[in-house]
């Protein structure tokens, strides 16, 4: 089926003592890094603010640290073939948003929540941990197909009972925290997707009528199809959440691609999603509000009402210039609402410039990019579809509101993977990372143990 | 598979480029717009994050600022804000900058480009020097006399150096205290409003931007141009006038307000200050030599700078022979700012030369070196000199035995002229009440002081109403300020 696993069985045997190298080392280097670049920025924010370094620098490295240090003994362990890419990215994202969070407290100090993001850190590591340790073999997943698409659907429809917060209703709060169910429906309808698609392929791919241009499969396929379809429009409706809905229908064309290898989907999929998004747009006047913004963001500065904060934002980017003002230095505070969540990639852009903000799209693009390689060095199908879902989630979710809050599409309310404060993001984007651990591990023993043979 | 993957692969990468190329659209390209928008307040926050460089009177800053902690954190602070309101103007978080807080303001906000170290520093560190300092050619005491002599009168007072052309004293009454508008909250709004309603318009720098009509002061001018023309050989030649004096071409009849007008020399019309004499003696002189004269003293003039731009006063050229008997006695369309009535003054003194009227004398960095100093000064001659000389003359005559004794100060030789302008609808209005003079210590070479006072209200009794009277005594008050020092 793949290139790669052709290769390797028709190749000639080699000595039994060869084997892939493993890179912990490298990873741990990495790790190190990672961990001295998000100290140097707590420290540099510290020095900007105040001329002396934080008192709790020595703390925060520490404990970021240890926990790194934690998920990469973890890794050594049960893991040693994986990838040494994707854990040092999540540290050095996850610190860099830990620093970023601490420099906006430091605007607001009455409404701190670095500690917050520090302690649901931890419970992603934890959490990264514990997917490492515990799933030997991702094709155990494969046997929860429906629990998970249950619990997603489960996930995604709770909030709908709770009351709207800031017009979204996609927040449940229990016991004075808020959690956002839609971040762990993500990686669940991931499993999901893959899984379903990996056994339905064929019956997706050359079952049904065949028309002259269009190709239609049976109903008992595309059932599930629709519902989804349903799903992502009725979360858009009824939660009025433009970026989930978004998120779910792309992860899913992608996949349903990548499964079928047919355009036709793509076709498809695109012409619902739009049908869905303008009769959403027309009918809903907060996501028609949301388009307004994006094609006019200085609307209401003409209006004499003062700019938004899709304004203040772009405002925000454009001091940054190509290198900055500098941790500490900027203003981003005056977006106000979200700055810390949603709009954070706007005080990477303001202080750290157009440098820092590429540096950061570059590590997604490198985490996706891992991703998509064990997906390819993978051979069962679930596998590579599970990795590709994970990665094109990451790809996307970064283009949603990355490309949201600098203008280039309209702006969903979305947290920026890893460095947004928001508990729920956090955690489910280290088990994003573990997941492509655990594949990335799959793949290259798969690898290993073809070279053995 | 492996072909599907692939392209999904792209198509992500795909959405990363776009969002690099994206972000260098509006981090770099689209900088410069956003930047610029009066909505981001990103360049008032950097204004006001440091202290603003001072304004210094007599070597002594009137000028502070206070640390509010706010986002836009340093407020300007006034000493004697209401006193040096017409000088500084006020430096508002909310609505702008006015005088030399306008003209000054890339010096005491610390942009301008001379401050820095070296050539695009500051655009290259993101840093900002700090602001600088303005060091005015006022002269407090002399300041302070004009202030507290208007009191409770609304008027103005112009003084100025006739050898340099520093302005010594520039008030105006009613003033303001130009701190209330300094910050951005609610009392600012509230000063704002209040001052703004208020009819006595004490924003107004009558000193600069408001014209009066001169009256009897232009009767300096008119001299002027008469002797510099010959229409008038001897001072103390009679000259030929009726009382009344029948406008030209009119059958309005002019009066005096004095008597003994008739037929009387440029001396007695002077220090009498005859209406008749003066009216005939402009339409004599003729429009094209009045004008001239006019000019040359600053009339006509709407380029002034100080460095605040000066309003400008005005001498009407297309008139009938009627209307420049009444322009040459400074009515009709004749109009002057007190510093030009000051400027008038100064010629005279200065043996005929105007010299540009300036209020900055240097202006340094914060640690004290110096970014620029006031050069000389572009020189007109107004008149001839002898023609200075005989005015001085007819100046003194007018303090030692005219209309303008209360100026007299003792030990020293004072020269001045009296005016009480009409105005408004059938000259139904109070009149102004000006003086104009100039002094000099007996022992000096030449006088140190010009000064231009304008009193709108004298008095609530029309008839009280003259320069001589309440307008006189402000202007000694502030020539002695000068000569004490």
């Amino acid at each position: 089926m793949s290139k790669a696993g052709i290769t390797l069985a028709t190749a000639d045997p080699p000595a039994p003592t060869v084997r892939l190298p493993r890179r912990r080392g490298v990873e741990l280097a990495l790790i190190v890094l990672a961990v001295l670049l998000s100290v140097y920025g707590y420290c540099a924010v510290g020095l900007a603010r105040n001329g002396t370094v934080p008192p709790g620098a020595a703390g925060y490295g520490a404990g970021l640290g240890v926990l790194a240090l934690m998920a990469h003994l973890a890794v050594r362990w049960r893991a040693p073939h994986a990838d040494p890419l994707p854990l040092p990215i999540g540290v050095l994202l996850n610190g860099l948003g830990l620093v970023l969070i601490y420099r906006l407290d430091l605007e607001a100090p009455g409404d701190p929540a670095a500690p917050a993001q520090l302690v649901w850190s931890t419970l992603g590591v934890a959490l990264f941990i514990g997917v490492v340790l515990v799933l030997r073999d991702h094709r155990v997943l494969q046997r929860y197909t429906y629990l998970c698409v249950t619990a997603a659907l489960v996930l995604l429809t709770v909030p709908i009972l709770f009351p709207a917060v800031n017009g979204a209703r996609i927040w449940i709060r229990v016991a004075g925290f808020s959690i956002q169910p839609g971040e762990f429906a993500k990686v669940l309808l991931a499993v999901f997707f893959a899984a379903y698609l990996a056994a339905n392929r064929g019956a997706l791919a050359y079952a049904g009528r065949r028309d002259r241009w269009l190709h239609l499969p049976t109903g008992r396929v595309l059932g599930p199809i629709v519902a989804v379809w349903l799903v992502s429009v009725g979360v858009l409706v009824l939660e009025r959440d433009l970026g989930t809905s978004l998120l779910f229908f792309g992860l899913f064309v992608v996949m349903l691609y990548v499964a079928t290898g047919r355009t036709g989907w793509i076709t498809l999929g695109l012409l619902l999603a739009s049908l869905g998004a303008v009769a959403v747009g027309r009918l809903e006047p907060h996501v028609h509000g949301r388009i307004e913004t994006w094609l006019h963001p200085f609307a209401s500065v003409e209006a004499g009402e003062g700019p938004n904060q899709l304004a203040q934002s772009l405002f925000a980017f454009a001091e940054g210039g190509v290198l900055g003002t500098g941790l500490g230095l900027g203003h981003s505070v005056l977006i106000g609402f979200a700055v810390k969540s949603d709009f954070i990639l706007a005080t990477a852009g303001e202080e750290l410039g157009l440098a820092g903000l590429s540096a950061i799209i570059l590590l997604y693009g490198l985490l996706v990019e891992r991703g998509y390689r064990a997906g390819l060095a993978l051979r069962d199908p679930f596998g590579r579809l599970l990795a590709v879902g994970l990665a094109s989630l990451v790809a996307l979710q970064v283009f949603v509101i990355a490309g949201g809050v600098t203008g280039l599409i309209p702006l969903t309310g979305m947290a920026m993977p890893f460095l947004a404060q928001g508990g729920s993001s956090v955690v489910t984007n280290w088990a994003i990372v573990a997941l492509l651990v655990r594949l990335s591990d799959c793949a290259r023993r798969q690898g290993d143990a073809g070279a053995v043979r | 598979m492996t072909r599907h993957i692939r392209h999904a692969g792209l198509f992500c990468a795909l959405l990363l480029v776009a969002l690099l190329v994206n972000a260098a659209r509006v981090q770099v390209l689209r900088a410069d717009a956003y930047e610029s928008s009066p909505a981001n307040r990103r360049d008032a926050i950097a204004r006001y994050q440091q202290p603003r460089g001072d304004i210094l009177v007599g070597g002594r800053p009137v000028t502070g600022s206070r640390d509010t902690r706010e986002h836009l954190r340093y407020e300007r602070t006034y000493l004697d804000g209401p006193l040096y309101a017409p000088v500084t103007g006020f430096a508002s978080q909310e609505y702008g900058t006015t005088l030399l807080e306008h003209t000054e303001d890339d010096l005491l906000s610390g942009t301008a480009p001379v401050l820095a170290p070296l050539p695009l520093w500051n655009e290259f560190t993101r840093s900002r020097n700090a602001g600088g300092k303005v060091m005015t050619t006022i002269d407090p005491a002399a300041q302070r006399a004009a202030y507290e002599g208007l009191r409770s009168r609304k008027g103005a007072v112009a003084a100025v150096e006739p050898s340099t052309g520093r302005i010594l004293a520039l008030v105006s009454v009613p003033s303001y205290d130009p701190g209330l508008l300094s910050g951005n909250g609610r009392t600012a709004r509230e000063a704002w409003a209040g001052l703004n309603a208020d009819p006595d318009r004490p924003m107004l720098n009558r000193a600069v931007q408001r014209t009066y009509p001169p009256g009897s002061t232009f009767k300096v001018v008119t001299a002027a141009a008469a002797l510099d023309a010959g229409t008038v050989g001897d001072l103390d030649e009679p000259t030929d006038s009726p009382d009344p004096y029948t406008l030209p071409g009119t059958t309005t009849r002019l009066t005096n307000g004095s008597r003994g007008c008739a037929d009387a020399s440029l001396r007695e019309a002077f220090i009498h200050s005859c209406n008749t004499v003066f009216a005939r003696l402009g339409v004599t002189t003729g429009v094209a030599r009045m004008r001239a004269t006019a000019e040359n003293f600053g009339f006509n003039r709407g380029d002034l700078r100080i460095p605040f731009p000066v309003a400008r006063s005005t001498f009407d050229t297309s008139v009938d022979r009627a209307q420049l008997a009444l322009s040459s006695i400074g009515q009709y369309n004749t109009r002057a700012t007190p510093l030009q009535m000051a400027m008038v003054a100064a010629a005279v003194a200065g043996g005929g030369q105007v010299r540009e009227p300036y209020l900055v004398e240097r202006t340094t960095r914060a640690g004290g070196g110096t970014v620029s100093a006031a050069g000389s000064r572009p020189v007109r001659r107004a008149m001839h000199p002898a023609t200075a000389m005989r005015l001085r003359e007819l100046m003194r005559g007018v303090v030692e035995d005219g209309t303008g004794t209360k100026a007299a100060i003792p030990g020293a030789v004072v020269g001045g002229k009296t005016g009480t302008a009409q105005h408004g609808l059938g000259n139904s209005g109070t009149p102004y009440a000006w003086f104009i003079s100039w002094a000099q210590h007996e022992e000096d070479m030449e006088p140190k002081v010009a000064v231009a006072v304008v009193v709108e209200d004298a008095a609530a009794n029309r008839r009280e109403i003259s320069g001589g009277g309440t307008a006189a005594p402000i202007a000694r008050a502030v020539m002695e300020a000068v000569l004490k020092s």
